[in-house]
């Protein structure tokens, strides 16, 4: 490809070492440095470097000891003084004269972490990635230790054990040994069992057993020296730090209190293992991208610079700060509350409803509360309509970060005068509205892979059985169970899946619900009836909303909302019976 | 009447007049009042600035004594028993609504007002009582096509529901959005049965009687008592929306007759504000 293609290497002498240096891209552009970690090479950002070189002057070099870069004898030529000598001579043969972004990943972003610390006025931005600041370590478990409280001892014990083999290779000549003896080919086994990074040309490299016996070095001269005396390391480069949350090596609870000695801090999670450039290097390439435009101050579409914000760690920011959420059904009732929650929590809303005015409002109470509201209309159980729905706000705003299906209508009579066209309505709107929902947006969520949330608003009635709703509790004891499936599906994306029941609520469902079997004044008088119960019941639709809010926040999966729902919730599984007797109850 | 305690008369323009008189000093009062409110006022000091006024335009007698609500409060926010509606030790912050609600007694002629506000600037505040307006035309029209109260009552609702705001009359005892107004006299001594004017009291509760045998109710709300349509007469009416923290009403008295309906006054602060936002929309 072409941006392989352009890439040139050269030597660049260092610190009495012999540097491989590997440019691609246009010289003229901004200039991007990756660093790589332990026991990598240059290779592990391939495909990093070339989704940036379209648009940067990427630089990549073998750090000492790794690939074809030279591997000095000894611990002592691996501290941090010679790292950086050797860093400032490829910066000086590759970017004299201009500040470049600097990235790192593992060993790469520790060493970057010390040449931010120390040498700011050479980075326009850094992004760190599984690894962290040494310094930043050591006060971290200081910090956890001094108040052993259970969470703190947990999260440092969590480290510990993450660290295991920093001891080891404490060990002397023990694991040069290991890795001359053949440790390489069970450690590409374990990257692919592990981390699911499949071996590729150049990664794990050919060098593997002596890049690993020789980066040993890197462990033995700085790692028990900065833990157990940590300076005092501060930047104002402007930083993001992408959290993989299923490393198996480096804590995502390391980056806690990051922010008071990292003035302009972003944090920026994924559901990755430890080698995220490889697993993930779509993501990576574009907040490399992103971070680094906005830290020069060049244009962002509207979507990244919201992303920007989100990732943004700033002491008065709202929980939902600059997320996009998409709620259908959202012109009444708990669709409307759960807009007003999540905007009031500083989300960009987008409602969607039949009922455009009703739609229009909730986006108009929604800007009032949040940074702004967006209406739309659609209708849920149409499949044409929600693909232009849902390729309409990725143009307009973005992907969004919680979908709320939330749209439905209530029916209720019994079995025999629901007509072949009744059920045709309910599955519709209740269960095809939601699998449309859920589809098209999990789509987006997935191809973006930064996670995101679906919550699909089911029912009680999906676990409490009744001769008075067998369409209705049909169609949401659907809705539960694809909820389930979903979520098992979509946890390896980091997207979470909730389905929320909410049980008896004051809304306007009881106003527009049909009774099959009624004529109008009949239909009328029910409604009113049902409206007056539920009225009495007098749970309304915020608490319903702040329930979901939490439920995206956990990761729940099923809630249960109301005290019947919840006793519903623990009958339908301690006692079926007895919900089957209930269910023979005529309440229609 | 013979013992002077009456609804009021609304074919008498001199009476009408002198209720209009009461009404244009009540909102005189909340004007000059609600000037004087600054960051680290109380609800207690508002309220006892208020009844000073009052007491010294001659005000002798009261349906219920002033009440002020600040801040959330203004919502009703949390108010479980009737005493939250007394006022409280509630400072008055920058950007904070507040709502000055009395209803004094001159001579007999009684008003009721209700007058919101806010210190500052609030968004939420703007657009709530932007939206406030709609329901001074809104209920005339349903009062003119002589829907039942009941009807009305739920019409509002309604209306509250499709904005996305909250009832917050409804927190009102006996969930009223109006109450009939009368001329205010009787045997028992002026005084105040807190909040409550004692013969204020007693008029209520004679016309609670005497309404009920003729299937009527002298409170409007959407209960079976007040399905039936507008009683002739004069009403306070008052709804009164809330939405996050933030409550606006108004309050002011309603003439009902036989076949019509209109404002007692259309010259007051709420209805100038309101003409002056939509000018400038």
């Amino acid at each position: 490809m072409a941006a392989e293609a352009d890439k040139t290497v050269r030597r660049v002498r260092g610190d009495g070492v012999d540097l491989a240096v590997y440019e691609q891209g246009d010289r003229s552009r901004p200039t991007v440095l990756l660093v790589h970690g332990y026991p990598d090479t240059h290779a592990v950002w391939d495909e990093v470097a070339e989704r940036l070189a379209g648009r940067y002057h990427v630089v990549r070099y073998d750090v000492r000891g790794a690939g074809a870069s030279s591997r000095p004898y000894g611990s002592r030529r691996y501290t941090f003084d010679y790292l950086m000598a050797d860093m400032r001579a490829v910066l000086d043969a590759t970017a004299p004269e201009r500040k470049v972004h600097l990235v790192g990943h593992d060993w790469g972003s520790i060493q970057a972490w010390e040449a931010a610390c120390t040498m700011p006025d050479r980075f326009a931005s850094f992004t760190s990635m599984s690894g962290p600041c040494l310094d930043h370590v050591g006060h971290w478990m200081r910090r956890r230790l001094a108040r052993p409280t259970p969470r703190n001892v947990r999260h440092a014990a969590g480290q510990g054990v993450r660290s295991w083999y920093i001891y080891f290779f404490q060990t002397p000549v023990l694991p040069e040994l290991l890795w001359r003896g053949g440790l390489a080919r069970p450690f590409a086994r374990a990257l692919e069992l592990g981390e699911g990074v499949r071996p590729r040309e150049g990664h794990p490299a050919r060098t593997l057993g002596r890049d690993g016996a020789a980066g040993v070095g890197l462990y033995r001269a700085n790692m028990l020296r900065r833990l157990r005396a940590p300076r005092d390391r501060r930047t104002d480069v402007p930083t993001q730090v992408i959290v993989p949350t299923r490393d198996l090596f480096v804590s995502p609870h390391l980056v806690g209190g990051l922010s008071g000695r990292v003035p302009n801090l972003s944090l920026r999670t994924v559901a990755a293992g430890h080698w995220v450039p490889r697993s993930h290097p779509d993501v990576v390439a574009r907040w490399i991208d992103e971070h680094a435009t906005a830290a020069t101050g060049g244009t962002l579409t509207a979507a990244e610079s919201r992303a920007l914000r989100r990732a943004k760690v700033d002491r008065g920011r709202r929980p939902f700060e600059a997320s996009l959420v998409v709620v259908t059904g959202a012109g009444s009732g708990i669709g409307r509350a759960t807009a007003l929650a999540f905007a009031e929590r500083g989300a960009e809303v987008v409602a969607a409803d039949l009922d455009l005015a009703a739609a229009e409002r909730t986006a108009e109470l929604a800007g009032l509360l949040g940074p702004s509201g967006h209406a739309y209309r659609v209708d849920v159980s149409d499949a044409a309509a929600m693909e232009d729905f849902a390729k309409t706000v990725l143009h307009e705003r973005g992907v969004p970060d919680v979908v709320v299906n939330n749209a439905g209508i209530g029916m209720a009579g019994s079995f025999f005068d629901h007509t072949m066209r009744d059920w045709e309505k309910v599955l519709d709107v209740n269960l095809w509205g939601v699998v449309h929902g859920s589809r098209l947006f999990a789509a987006q969520m997935a191809e973006r892979g930064e996670g995101g949330h679906i919550v699909n608003t089911s029912s009680a009635a999906a676990f409490t059985p009744s001769r008075s709703l067998p369409a209705y509790a049909t169609s949401k004891a659907a809705v539960l169970m694809l909820s389930e499936c979903l979520r098992a599906e979509l946890k390896g994306k980091g997207i979470g899946v909730s389905a929320i029941c909410p049980g008896i609520v004051n809304t306007n469902i009881t106003r527009t619900s049909r009774f099959v079997g009624q004529g109008d004044a009949e239909q009328d008088r029910s409604r009113a009836r049902a409206s007056r119960a539920y009225a009495r019941r007098g749970f309304g639709p915020d608490g319903v909303a702040e329930r979901i809010v939490r439920a995206v926040q956990d990761d729940r999966a099923v809630v249960p909302v109301t005290p019947e729902a919840r006793l519903g919730y623990l009958a339908s599984r301690a006692a079926p019976s007895v919900m089957r007797l209930l269910a023979r109850l005529n309440v229609g | 009447m013979s013992n002077n305690v009456a609804l009021a008369r609304t074919d008498s323009p001199a009476e009408l007049e002198r209720f209009r008189e009461i009404q244009r000093l009540c909102y005189e009062c909340a004007d000059e009042v609600a000037a004087t409110l600054e960051p680290g006022v109380t609800e207690r000091e508002a309220c006892r600035r208020m009844r000073r006024w009052l007491r010294a335009h001659g005000v002798d007698d009261w349906l219920h004594t002033p009440f002020a609500w600040f801040g959330d409060r203004s919502a009703f926010t949390g108010f479980k028993t009737p005493a939250a509606f007394l006022p409280s030790g509630a400072r008055l912050e920058e950007g904070m609504p507040y709502i000055l609600d009395m209803a004094p007694v001159k001579r007999g002629y009684a008003a009721d007002i209700g007058y919101g506000g806010v210190l500052g600037e609030n968004r939420i505040w703007e657009r709530l009582d932007a939206d406030l307006a709609e329901y001074r035309s809104f209920i005339l029209g349903l009062v003119r096509e002589r829907r039942t109260f009941a009807d009305i009552y739920a019409e509002v609702d309604a209306l509250i529901d499709r904005q996305g705001y909250q009832s917050r009359h409804r927190k009102y005892p006996g969930r009223v959005i109006g109450h009939q107004v009368g001329v205010i006299g009787g045997i028992l001594p002026k005084g105040v049965g807190f909040p409550f004017g004692v013969r204020f009291l007693q008029t209520i509760g004679r016309e609670l009687v005497k309404e009920r045998l003729e299937g009527r109710s002298p409170l409007w709300n959407g209960a079976k008592a007040s399905e039936h349509p507008p009683t002739p007469g004069l009403w306070a009416v008052e709804p009164h929306i809330g939405f996050r923290g933030v409550g606006v009403k108004f309050e002011e008295l309603l003439v009902v007759t036989e076949d019509d309906a209109y404002w007692l006054d259309d010259d007051l602060p709420h209805v100038h504000r309101w003409a002056r936002r939509e000018a400038l929309a």
